[in-house]
């Protein structure tokens, strides 16, 4: 950001944030600091980040019923997932890279370690990316993800859901979440939604059907709004 | 573009702020999103984040790597690790060096590593200066959200001394966030998720 100062961000509201430790997803267990964090005021290293550009995307890469196709196209239900990106302040975020990936419509990763039964599908990679416009607007088409189980008790299933990395304008609001269909009866049930503590935040990652942009006779359609942290900005900030 | 209302999908509080969206964990097939060419997936053109430097970049060439232990002192061969550090003059506005890179942890040895070149002192609060550093930014099956950390280098014990960020750090743990020379452009920077010697993670 040549020539601007860039403002320090709110402090993070961890009572909408999953604690480092949740007993109930094992994984946990061994993969979470229990020293606490040290609270950090903001400078250069964390108001700034890196910035993309469209140019650096392929016209495809936010298309994944077309993007990784070897002649055919996926099976599953077409859809198509778009929203907008704001920060706190219910400002757009313009420029947001916006990174997803997910599994198949049978529930299976392209992946060397997901060793589930469900087949790969040789028309689907799983994988797009896309920067959102002047009006902070992403949007993807794929094919519906299916549910699969996982390792946490024996029978813990994870409800179908699309994974979400996204890179603001600056490196502290780095975040990576899991948006889910509204409607799915797995919902409830997962230890991994249910980290999250507060039960409004949760119903926040569970994106809504959107008939009106729907595509007739073609995909079905959902809405999924993303807030990443705001930047405080009044005339008496003391500066970096 | 499409006409989305402008209703907001995440309700208001009193003052018109919204809630930052709930973090989930990027789960054991990290790579095929954000490092789809480790996965060995061919999706995209350009693998973003893969190359920190080329041949125009001012700056001494360096490498940092490491692993990632969890709390029983294994690696963890699954982990996405993103940097964001300065140029070598301390600046973050370099069109010539974005100064961020990601990789993951080795699915075998649980290595990462990165080529990239010596960042310089950037200015800290009230234009004080910090001692060089990266900011290491991790994610992984087991981790809820994000944890965030910097490394700081061995070589610079005076500008260290006088960081305004590890000066605020008990002596005894401030030592997680410095790297460890291994020869003359190697940093090893080793992290704990837990346990004796756990790294100082940064709530920024």
């Amino acid at each position: 950001m040549p020539g601007t100062q860039p403002f320090e961000f709110y402090q993070r509201d961890r009572s909408q944030q999953p604690p480092a430790f949740t007993p109930d997803y094992k994984s946990t267990t061994l993969r979470s600091p229990r020293l606490a964090l040290w609270s950090l005021q903001g400078s250069l290293s964390e108001t700034t980040g890196p910035v993309f550009g469209h140019e650096e995307l392929g016209p495809l890469d936010h298309d994944l019923i077309l993007n990784y196709a070897k002649g055919g196209e996926p099976v599953g239900e077409r859809t198509i997932v778009h929203g907008r990106v704001l920060d706190e302040n219910a400002r757009p975020v313009p420029g947001a890279l916006i990174e997803i990936w997910q599994a198949n419509a049978g529930g299976r990763y392209r992946h060397r370690n997901d060793t589930y039964i469900a087949p790969v599908d040789p028309n689907f990679g799983g994988c797009g990316r896309m920067i959102t416009d002047a009006e902070g607007y992403y949007c993807f088409r794929t094919v519906k993800p299916g549910a699969y189980p996982f390792r946490n008790y024996v029978n813990s299933w994870r409800p179908a859901h699309i994974h979400f990395s996204l890179s603001g304008s600056g490196f502290a609001q780095r975040l990576i979440t899991q948006m889910y269909f509204e409607g799915d009866p797995l919902i409830p049930h997962d230890a991994i939604l249910n980290t999250i503590p507060d039960a409004a935040a949760r119903q926040r990652l569970v994106a809504k059907l959107d008939l009106r942009h729907a595509i007739p006779l073609d995909s079905l359609c959902y809405r999924f709004d993303i807030v990443l942290r705001g930047r405080r900005s009044t005339v008496f900030e003391t500066g970096l | 573009m499409a006409e989305l209302p402008l209703t907001p999908f995440v309700p208001m509080d009193a003052l018109g702020h919204l809630p930052e969206t709930p973090s989930q964990t990027a789960g054991p097939y990290v790579h095929i999103g954000l490092i789809p060419h480790q996965a060995g997936l061919e999706v995209f053109a350009n693998a973003l984040g893969h190359a920190m430097v080329g041949p125009e970049t001012q700056g001494a060439r360096i490498r940092i790597e490491g692993r990632v232990f969890d709390g029983l002192g294994d690696p963890c061969r699954d982990v996405l690790v993103e940097i964001w550090q300065a140029d070598a003059a301390g600046h973050y506005d370099n069109a010539a060096f974005r100064g961020w890179g990601r990789t993951g942890t080795d699915f075998e040895t649980g290595m990462y590593a990165f080529d990239t070149i010596k960042p310089g002192r950037v200015p800290g609060r009230h234009g004080r200066p910090m001692a060089p550093h990266v900011s290491v930014w991790i994610v992984s099956r087991g981790m809820n959200i994000g944890l965030s950390t910097r490394m700081y280098f061995p070589d610079e014990v005076e500008a260290n001394a006088v960081d305004p960020v590890l000066s605020l750090i008990e002596p005894s743990r401030r030592l997680t966030m410095v790297a460890r020379q291994d020869g003359p452009a190697t940093y090893v920077f080793d992290i704990r998720l837990q346990g004796p010697g756990e790294t100082v993670f940064l709530d920024i």
